[in-house]
C-alpha cells in the first residue's frame, strides 16, 4: 500500500531533493497511524474516536472545497442523516453495526445525489446558500418526522456485534473499528485526489470553463465528486452514532456545517492532512472549554475571523509552505 | 362569502396581508444583501447578526437612554452602519482581491462573535420591546383586525425599499455607484472616491438589516438567534429572486411572505420548509433565478 | 466493578457499626444550560440553590464533605453525554442534578442506570423519567408533562373555559403535551375546537393566531415552550386576542417567562406551578439568600432552581442515612423510603417510580394594577393536592411499578 504514495508524491516546486521530502506524505501518514494506534492507551478513547469521526467528515468536505473549489455550507444534512439511519437501524431494525453504518451511509449518498444535482447548477457563493438552504430544510424535515425523536434523538443505540461476532461494547474492539474506518476512509479519498479523476477536478477548480472547452463533462465531474463527499460525510455520522450510541438534531443544524468549515480552514483547505489537525484542534478546544460553554461560539468566530485574515493556508498549509513539501 | 379550498375567503385576505407583512422583512434582508453583493461582490453571512443588533440596539437606547422607538428608527441604523462601516475599513477591504468565499467565511465568523457576544450579555431568553403608544390599538378591516404597527411595517419597509430602488436605479449617485460596479478603474479615474463609496454602500446594507431589526423588536423577542434563523431563509430568498437586481429583491421578498402565509394555512407544518422548496423548484427551471441576469 | 461496589457497602457497614464520625464524601454535579434558552429556568440560578442546599446541609453535619461541579450542556444530549461521562469516570461525581431539556435528561437517566449513579431531575418536562423510561437511579423532582397538562386542563374547564384551540409545537414535546391536555379537557366536559401545528422557533404567530381568534374557543392552549410561547402571547396582545375574551392557557410557563414577557402583555394567564416564591415566608427567606448567592437582586427563583434546592438536600439526607454515596441505586431507594422535607416544598415522598410528590399550584398572572412590588407575579387559583397533581402510578407503564 505504501508504494502508491511513493510513486505520487511528486518532489514539490524545486525542493533539494531527500529521502523526507519526496516522501513526505508517507511519512506523516505512518505517523499518524501509529499515534492513532498507540493514543487510547494515554488519552480517552472515547474522545478519539469522535475526533476520528469529525476528521473523516472533515476530509470528506475538504474533497469538495479542497480539490473542486465548492464550498458546501450544508455538509451537516449528509453528517446527521448518516447518523440518524444508523442509529435507527441499529436500534429500530436490529441490524448489525456494519449494516448500520451501510444504511446510514447509503442514505446520505442518496441525499448528495438530490441536493449535488441542484446545488451544481450554480457556482461560488450561490452553490454554498443553496447548499445551506438544502439543509436547513431537511433540519426542520428532521424536527418534525418520527424516525429522528424529534429533540429527544434517537439514543441508546446500542454498538451491537460486528458481523454478529465482535461485541462492540468493548471499548478497544469498537476503537479498532473506527480507526480502520477512518484510516481506510482516509486512504480513499487519496485515491481519489491522485487518480486521473481527481486531476479533472482540479482542472475544473483552477478554471472551468478551460475545463468543459478541453470536452469535459464538468457537471458530471462535479455531481459525482459532490456525491463522493456527501457519502463519506455519512460514513463518519453513522460511525459516530455507533460510537456514542446517539444521533441527535446537533449533527443536522447548521451550527455541524459551520464547525466542518472551520476544521478544515483551520486545519488548511486542499491539504490532505489539513482537516485532520484542524478537528482535532477545534474538539479540544471544545472539550476543554464545555465548562465555559457560553464563549465557545466567540471563540469558534474569532477563528474564523483570524484564519481567513491571517492565515488562510491553515496550520497545515503553513508548515508545508515552510518546509516547501506537500502535505 | 365564498369559500376557497375550505377556507373562507375573508380569512383568506387576511392571510394574505399578514404574509405581506412577513414579506416585508424578507424584501428588506434581501434587499440590503444584493446591494452589498452588487459592489463588494461578498455574501454578507453577518446580515442576520445585524439585524439582531438594530433590534438589541433599539432596546438598549430605551433603556439606558430613554430614547424611544421613533428617534431608535433612525438612531439604531446610523449606529450599526457605522460598525459596518468599521468592519468593512479593517476586515473585509483585504479580500476584495481573493475569492468571493472568504468573503462568506470572515462575515460568518463575524455573525457567531456577534451572537455569543450578545447571548453572554443579553441572555438568550429573549427581552421584551414595548410597542409604541402612538401605533398601539388596530382597526378591524371587516375581514381581520390589522394592528396598527403591522400596517405601519408594510409602508414602512415599502417605502424604504422603493426609495432605496429609486435611489439606486434613477438618480446621479445610483449611476456612479453602477458604473463602478461594472468598471471601478474607470469610474475613479473621473476623480469619484471608489473606496469610500464601497465603504459606505456596505454601510448602508448594513443599516438596512439594522433598520429591519428595529421594525421586528416590538412585534418578536428580542432574542440573540432571531437573526440566525432568518437569514438563511433570507438566502433562500435571494437565490430564488437572483441577486442582480434590486427590483427582483424586493418582489421575491414580499412574494415568498405572501406564499409563506398561505402555506400557513393549507399546510402550516410546511411552512418553514416551503420557501426551501420553492428555491429547489427554481433552481431546477430557471437556474439563474427568477430574475437573475446570468444564464 | 462488582468487587469495588462490594467493597464499598463493606466499608460502609463497618462505619456503621462503629457508628464514629467518619467522613462522608459526596460529589454533586450540576449540569444544566448556561447560555441558552433554559439558562434563566435553571441555569447559574440552579447553581446557586444548589450550594444553598449544601450549605445548609453541611452546616448541620460536618462530618459530610461535599464537593460541587457545573456545566453547561448547550441543550445538546451529546455534550451533556460526553461532560457526564467525564464527571464520572474522571472526576468521580456520584449525582447529577438539574438539567432542563428532555432530551439531555433521557441520556442522563440512562447513563445514571449503566454506572449505578444517581439522576434527579429537576429541570426536565417528559414524564416518560418516571413512565416507560423509568430506572431505578433516577428521581424526577419538581414537575412533569402530565401534570401541567392536567393542572390547567381541568382547572380551566372547571371555571368555564371549555372549548380549546390548541397552538402547537410540531414536534414530540409540543404533541404530548397536546395530547395529554386534550384527554384532560375532553374527560373534564370540554370540547377542543381545532388546533394548528407550527414548526419550532416560529417567529411569526400572526397567522395561527388568526386561526385560533375565527375558531371562538375560549381558551387557547400553548402547547409550546420558551420562545414559542413568549412570542405567541406577545403577537396576542398586538391582535387584541385577550381583548376579544378569549384566554391564553400556557402549558408550560416559567416566572422567568413572564418576567420577559411583562405583566402587561401576560396578564390574565393560567398557568401551573409546584413552586412561587411568593407563597410562604419560608420561601420568601430562601429568595433573599438565593438573590444574594446568585447576585441578580431583580431576579425571582423558578420552580426548577427550587426542585434544585430541595432534591439536593433530599439526596445529601440518604447519602447520610447510609453513610455513602457509592451504590447509586441504593441512595435512590433511600431517598424512597424517607419522608421529604424542607423548607420549600414542604412535606412529601418520593413514589416508587423516582416521581417526587407534592401539591401543584394553579396561578394567574396579575395584572400590573394588582402587582404591589417587583416579582408579584401571580395569585392563586387554584390549590391541587399531591395525589391528584401527578400521573397514577398504574398508568405510567414503570416497570418498576409491578415489582
Amino acid at each position: 500500500m505504501d508504494t502508491q504514495f511513493e510513486i505520487k508524491a511528486a518532489p514539490p516546486h524545486g525542493a533539494s531533493p531527500s529521502v523526507w521530502r519526496d516522501n513526505s506524505e508517507t511519512i506523516l501518514f505512518v505517523i499518524m497511524a501509529v499515534g492513532l494506534i498507540v493514543a487510547p492507551f494515554f488519552t480517552y478513547p472515547l474522545f478519539l474516536m469522535e475526533a476520528m469521526c469529525f476528521a473523516l467528515f472533515a476530509c470528506a468536505f475538504n474533497l469538495l472545497i479542497g480539490y473542486v473549489g465548492l464550498l458546501s455550507f450544508g455538509h451537516a444534512l449528509y453528517f446527521g442523516w448518516g447518523a440518524y439511519l444508523s442509529a435507527y437501524a441499529a436500534k429500530s431494525w436490529g441490524l448489525t453495526p456494519e449494516l448500520a453504518i451501510l444504511t446510514g451511509t447509503a442514505t446520505a449518498a442518496l441525499c448528495g445525489v438530490v441536493a449535488g444535482s441542484l446545488a451544481i447548477r450554480r457556482q461560488g457563493i450561490y452553490f454554498a446558500m443553496i447548499t445551506l438552504a438544502l439543509a436547513q430544510m431537511m433540519y426542520f424535515f428532521a424536527l418534525q418526522v418520527k424516525l429522528t425523536g424529534g429533540e429527544d434523538g434517537i439514543q441508546a443505540v446500542p454498538r451491537g456485534f460486528l458481523f454478529g461476532l465482535i461485541d462492540l461494547r468493548n471499548e478497544a474492539a469498537m476503537y479498532v473499528v473506527v480507526l480502520a474506518i477512518f484510516l481506510a476512509g482516509f486512504l480513499f479519498i487519496y485515491r481519489i485526489i491522485h487518480s486521473p479523476f481527481g486531476e479533472v477536478l482540479k482542472a475544473i477548480r483552477e478554471n472551468e470553463p478551460r475545463a468543459i472547452s478541453l470536452g469535459y463533462k464538468t457537471e458530471r465531474y462535479k455531481l459525482i465528486a459532490f456525491v463522493l463527499s456527501a457519502t463519506l460525510a455519512g460514513l463518519a455520522g453513522s460511525t459516530k452514532a455507533i460510537v456514542v450510541q446517539l444521533a441527535s438534531l446537533t449533527d443536522v443544524n447548521w451550527p455541524m456545517s459551520g464547525e466542518v468549515v472551520l476544521m478544515t480552514l483551520v486545519g488548511g483547505l486542499g491539504t490532505i492532512f489539513g482537516p485532520i489537525v484542524g478537528s482535532f484542534v477545534i474538539l479540544v478546544m471544545q472539550y476543554k472549554l464545555s465548562v465555559v460553554g457560553e464563549w465557545v461560539l466567540v471563540i469558534q468566530g474569532a477563528i474564523f475571523v483570524a484564519c481567513v485574515l491571517l492565515f488562510r493556508r491553515g496550520v497545515i498549509g503553513e508548515i508545508a509552505a515552510k518546509l516547501r513539501i506537500k502535505l | 362569502m365564498f369559500e376557497i379550498f375550505g377556507i373562507p375567503s375573508m380569512a383568506l385576505f387576511g392571510q394574505l396581508l399578514i404574509g405581506l407583512i412577513n414579506g416585508s422583512f424578507y424584501a428588506l434582508l434581501s434587499l440590503g444583501l444584493a446591494v452589498i453583493f452588487g459592489m463588494l461582490n461578498i455574501i454578507n453571512f453577518s446580515h442576520g447578526a445585524q439585524y439582531m443588533m438594530g433590534a438589541f440596539a433599539a432596546y438598549l437606547l430605551l433603556k439606558f437612554t430613554g430614547l424611544g422607538y421613533w428617534p431608535a428608527l433612525i438612531v439604531a441604523p446610523l449606529l450599526v452602519g457605522l460598525f459596518g462601516v468599521v468592519i468593512e475599513r479593517t476586515m473585509l477591504r483585504y479580500l476584495y482581491k481573493l475569492d468571493h468565499l472568504y468573503g462568506l467565511l470572515l462575515t460568518f465568523g463575524l455573525a457567531l462573535i456577534i451572537e455569543g457576544v450578545a447571548r453572554k450579555n443579553l441572555g438568550s431568553a429573549g427581552l421584551p420591546y414595548v410597542l409604541p403608544d402612538s401605533l398601539q390599538g388596530g382597526h378591524n378591516l371587516g375581514f381581520m383586525f390589522l394592528p396598527n404597527y403591522r400596517a405601519w411595517v408594510i409602508v414602512a419597509s415599502l417605502v424604504v425599499c422603493f426609495g432605496t430602488w429609486f435611489a439606486i436605479e434613477r438618480t446621479r449617485l445610483g449611476a456612479y455607484l453602477r458604473a463602478a460596479t461594472e468598471n471601478p478603474t474607470l469610474v475613479r479615474a473621473f476623480g469619484i472616491n471608489v473606496p469610500v463609496m464601497i465603504t459606505l454602500t456596505y454601510g448602508f446594507g448594513v443599516a438596512l438589516a439594522a433598520f429591519a431589526g428595529v421594525m421586528a423588536a416590538p412585534i418578536y423577542n428580542v432574542s440573540p438567534q432571531m437573526g440566525s434563523d432568518l437569514i438563511i431563509v433570507v438566502f433562500a430568498v435571494v437565490v430564488i429572486g437572483g441577486m442582480g437586481s434590486i427590483l427582483g429583491a424586493i418582489i421575491t421578498g414580499f412574494g415568498l411572505g405572501v406564499v409563506e402565509g398561505l402555506t400557513k394555512v393549507f399546510f402550516p407544518e410546511a411552512s418553514n420548509t416551503v420557501i426551501f422548496v420553492v428555491m429547489a423548484i427554481v433552481l431546477l427551471v430557471r437556474p439563474a433565478g427568477l430574475f437573475g441576469r446570468r444564464a | 466493578m462488582k468487587k469495588s461496589l462490594g467493597l464499598a457497602a463493606l466499608a460502609a457497614v463497618l462505619v456503621c457499626g462503629t457508628a464514629s464520625a467518619q467522613d462522608i464524601k459526596v460529589k454533586i454535579g450540576v449540569l444544566t444550560d448556561m447560555s441558552s434558552l433554559y439558562a434563566d429556568v435553571g441555569g447559574p440560578g440552579s447553581v446557586a440553590a444548589a450550594k444553598l442546599a449544601i450549605a445548609d446541609f453541611t452546616k448541620d453535619h460536618p462530618n459530610v464533605k461535599v464537593e460541587m461541579v457545573s456545566a453547561d450542556h448547550q441543550n445538546k444530549p451529546d455534550i451533556g453525554s460526553q461532560i457526564a461521562n467525564k464527571w464520572i469516570d474522571v472526576e468521580h461525581v456520584d449525582a447529577i442534578v438539574d438539567v432542563p431539556n428532555s432530551g439531555v435528561a433521557l441520556a442522563m437517566s440512562q447513563l445514571a442506570k449503566q454506572k449505578n449513579k444517581v439522576f434527579i431531575g429537576s429541570g426536565p418536562a417528559s414524564s416518560d423519567l418516571t413512565g416507560a423510561k423509568c430506572n431505578a437511579n433516577t428521581v424526577h423532582w419538581t414537575y412533569d408533562t402530565w401534570m401541567l397538562a392536567n393542572g390547567t386542563g381541568k382547572a380551566l374547564v372547571k371555571t368555564g373555559g371549555d372549548t380549546w384551540f390548541f397552538l402547537t409545537s410540531d414536534y414530540a414535546f409540543g404533541h404530548a403535551l397536546e395530547r395529554d391536555t386534550a384527554a384532560v379537557v375532553e374527560k373534564a366536559g370540554g370540547k377542543v375546537l381545532g388546533k394548528v401545528r407550527h414548526p419550532l422557533n416560529t417567529n411569526d404567530f400572526s397567522s395561527f393566531l388568526l386561526q385560533a381568534q375565527s375558531s371562538k374557543a375560549k381558551i387557547i392552549g400553548l402547547a409550546n415552550a420558551g420562545g414559542d410561547t413568549i412570542n405567541a402571547i406577545k403577537q396576542g396582545a398586538e391582535f387584541g386576542i385577550v381583548k376579544g375574551g378569549q384566554k391564553f392557557a400556557g402549558l408550560l410557563v416559567f416566572a422567568s417567562d413572564v418576567n420577559a414577557l411583562g405583566l402587561k402583555t401576560a396578564q390574565g394567564l393560567v398557568l401551573t406551578s409546584t413552586w412561587y416564591w411568593d407563597m410562604t415566608d419560608a420561601n420568601r427567606a430562601w429568595t433573599k439568600r438565593w438573590q444574594a448567592e446568585r447576585n441578580a437582586p431583580g431576579k425571582f427563583p423558578t420552580m426548577v432552581q427550587a426542585g434544585v434546592y430541595s432534591g439536593v438536600l433530599h439526596y445529601l439526607k440518604a447519602v447520610t442515612a447510609l453513610k455513602s454515596a457509592a451504590d447509586g441505586a441504593a441512595v435512590v431507594a433511600e431517598m424512597k423510603k424517607l419522608p421529604t422535607d424542607d423548607p420549600l416544598f414542604g412535606k412529601g415522598s418520593i413514589r416508587i417510580d423516582g416521581r417526587k410528590m407534592h401539591p401543584a399550584y394553579l396561578l394567574e398572572v396579575k395584572s400590573p394594577e394588582e402587582s404591589k412590588y417587583p416579582g408579584d407575579f401571580y395569585k392563586l387559583r387554584a390549590t391541587i393536592p399531591a395525589a391528584e397533581a401527578f400521573r397514577p402510578l398504574k398508568d405510567g407503564g414503570c416497570s418498576l411499578a409491578n415489582g
